[in-house]
């Protein structure tokens, strides 16, 4: 009964499929498009989605783009790097949410205990969960203000996040920046410790995405808009901190994380062990804000630019603006009584260094250590 | 020692062999004291091998306990993740029959007409050796691009590693049945169809089996690495998801499952061979 008056209120706007396929990787900042099955937000939506938990990046891509997901879970500099057919043939993809900003974090093995200072890491192994992941980007970033060049003194390798722990407790790695629940499963096992949260790098930084391709979004404009609405409607959920225990309990089973619910729960609470004998208490150690800013896809382009993985000249408005559908987002928050900014360029401040979109090139230039 | 005696004594000492390397194995994974001390709040969230020592690997009785509850749950579904071992088990099965009854229609009649011409036998030589080395896992990228369907690439996966030694097993059979078989049909003048049925197939029939038990056995083994890979449902599914929760218990499960079907599928092939046998 609620669902025929949901689909008469919605009259015109009918929408054009209701059963959809979501891919997600069991990571914590999936929780938005996870948790919206369990606790119903898609249903609520008109929507009857299936969430399909996927082995890898290149995997949920490969899906992505053959069309067995009509949207998927993504890393955020993902949709930039398909739509500009870096490490994949150009097809136009688009954002139209960020997952969660913060909420990763610098892991090292208990060895390393007393190698707090980046400066004695020359010859560390560290992996990272992609290529063309925040994680990537801010542990290059994390090391090269500390003088460590993250092409020469130390090696990088992407290693898909299950495969983590075993790696760290094998000492095939010295560590990671990696999502959660793998940082706060590392300590858990006790085989490693928390040596910073990310948001120690960049308070606020986006980290995963929302995303679909360009042709689902023009294809089904109601069905693409139900589903925004459906994950900017968990998104702004999960966002209180009164909420956080019930997902934990909702996303943590077999079916989603296949995590123990503690590991989950210290994550979303922010009160965790750090594997050093503490406990820590960090509210905003992860946080879900929608919003897809163009100045955190214009940073995103500089870091691919930054470390070579795009060459030549980049228009990093028009790219970042294709990409980010910030209008998409602010109309759904609008309807649906949230308030999205003003603006789709602000600046950022990471690790003391001031982010100016307006000028990508000289941001680019003006680091020491780059590839280009 | 009669026969019997002999058989009797191998069950004992396999007995004898599981018995030891259970204790071993019980022993093994003892706990191995108290961990660290740490203060109650901080134990609270840390896990069990952090707080109490105990063994990262599970002992005998733990993977007994777990294994009791799969076999006797064998096919609940939660939802699209998390299905029973017994429906991961009976959608790898499927994937690896597709795979495999594919290849055989194929390497089958193929083999035959290599092993009929010798030069054909020789002018493909150079491709199927390059071919047949190929790891699944090199295949599945490729096969995930251009076929654009997971479940499709994975049944092509299996099809193209386990094709290679029944072609090339069906062709040697067929190419080195006896030239005294041969002549003695020919003299009779009998049919090139019926040489083919009636003398040659029965003739081969032997090497062609040993070729489809040991593809068989290929496809089975390509199934768990091709699942893990494209996830979604499965044994290698299974596996990749309780890797992914460090749950070392559902993985020791998760092999002894494998290798239990990989067994039954070997000695149900192996019975068939043993029909078509003849002796010389």
């Amino acid at each position: 009964m609620a669902a025929a008056r949901e689909a008469f209120a919605q009259g015109s706007k009918a929408l054009e499929k209701t059963k959809l396929k979501v891919g997600f990787i069991p990571i914590t900042c999936a929780t938005p498009i996870i948790m919206a099955h369990p606790m119903g937000f898609y249903a609520r939506h008109g929507l009857e989605v299936e969430v399909i938990k996927t082995a890898g990046w290149a995997v949920i891509r490969d899906k992505s783009l053959n069309k067995e997901y009509d949207a998927a879970h993504m890393l955020s500099p993902m949709p930039l790097a398909i739509s500009l057919g870096v490490g994949s043939n150009p097809i136009p993809w688009t954002m139209p949410a960020v997952e969660n900003i913060n909420g990763q974090a610098i892991t090292l093995a208990v060895k390393h205990k007393d190698k707090r200072d980046p400066k004695q890491w020359k010859g560390f192994k560290f992996a990272v969960p992609f290529d063309y992941s925040m994680h990537n980007y801010l542990l290059r970033y994390y090391l090269a203000e500390h003088g460590i060049d993250p092409d020469k003194d130390v090696q990088i390798r992407a290693v898909p996040p299950p495969e983590m722990v075993a790696n760290l407790r094998a000492d095939n790695i010295d560590g990671f920046l990696a999502p959660d629940p793998v940082n706060q499963r590392t300590v858990y096992d006790g085989v490693g410790f928390i040596h910073i949260l990310s948001k120690e790098i960049w308070d606020g930084h986006p980290c995963c995405a929302f995303s679909a391709s360009r042709e689902f979004v023009e294809a089904m404009p109601n069905t693409f808009r139900a589903l925004l609405k459906a994950i900017i409607d968990a998104t702004a959920y999960a966002s209180k901190a009164e909420n956080r225990k019930e997902i934990a309990a909702a996303i943590a089973p077999a079916n989603y994380l296949n995590q123990p619910v503690t590991v989950v729960e210290q994550v979303l609470t922010g009160t965790y062990a750090d594997g050093l004998g503490k406990v820590q208490r960090v509210p905003d150690r992860i946080d879900f804000a929608p919003f897809p800013w163009h100045s955190m896809a214009v940073w995103i382009l500089t870091q691919m630019k930054r470390w070579g993985q795009i060459k030549g000249d980049v228009d990093y408005r028009k790219v970042a603006e294709q990409v980010f559908l910030a209008t998409d987002a602010a109309k759904a928050m609008q309807e649906m009584g949230l308030a999205p900014p003003d603006t789709t360029y602000g600046k950022y401040s990471v690790m003391g260094k001031e982010f100016d979109p307006t000028r990508p090139d000289a941001y680019v230039n003006s680091f020491d250590i780059r590839k280009t | 020692m009669s026969s019997l005696a002999l058989g009797a004594w191998a069950v004992i000492v396999s007995l004898a062999i599981l018995a030891a390397f259970l204790a071993f194995w019980h022993l093994g994974t003892q706990s191995m004291g108290p961990g660290a001390a740490m203060d109650s709040e901080y134990a609270k969230l840390m896990g069990a091998t952090a707080t109490t020592g105990q063994s990262a690997m599970p002992g005998p009785g733990q993977v007994g306990h777990k294994l009791w509850e799969h076999l006797t749950n064998p096919f609940y579904d939660n939802g699209p993740n998390d299905k029973g071992i017994g429906i991961q088990l009976a959608y790898s099965l499927a994937r690896v029959l597709a795979g495999y009854a594919i290849a055989v229609t194929l390497a089958l009649p193929l083999g035959f007409a290599i092993g009929m011409s010798p030069l054909v036998y020789q002018a493909l030589d150079p491709f199927i050796q390059v071919l047949r080395p190929i790891s699944p896992l090199a295949w599945m990228p490729l096969a995930l691009y251009t076929i654009k369907d997971s479940g499709l690439s994975a049944i092509f996966v299996i099809f193209i590693c386990s094709v290679w030694p029944m072609l090339l097993n069906t062709a040697f059979g067929v190419a080195t049945v006896r030239r005294e078989w041969l002549n003695v049909a020919r003299t009779l003048e009998v049919g090139r169809f019926r040489l083919a049925f009636a003398v040659i197939l029965p003739a081969a029939a032997p090497t062609i089996m040993t070729g489809m038990r040991i593809s068989i056995s290929i496809a089975w083994l390509v199934i768990v690495a091709a699942e893990m890979l494209v996830g979604g449902t499965g044994i290698g599914y299974f596996v990749w998801n309780e890797w992914n929760n460090i749950s070392i218990t559902n993985l020791i499960i998760a092999i002894l499952a494998i290798g239990v079907v990989g067994m039954i599928l070997d000695q149900t092939l192996g019975r068939v061979a043993r029909l078509v046998t003849y002796p010389e």
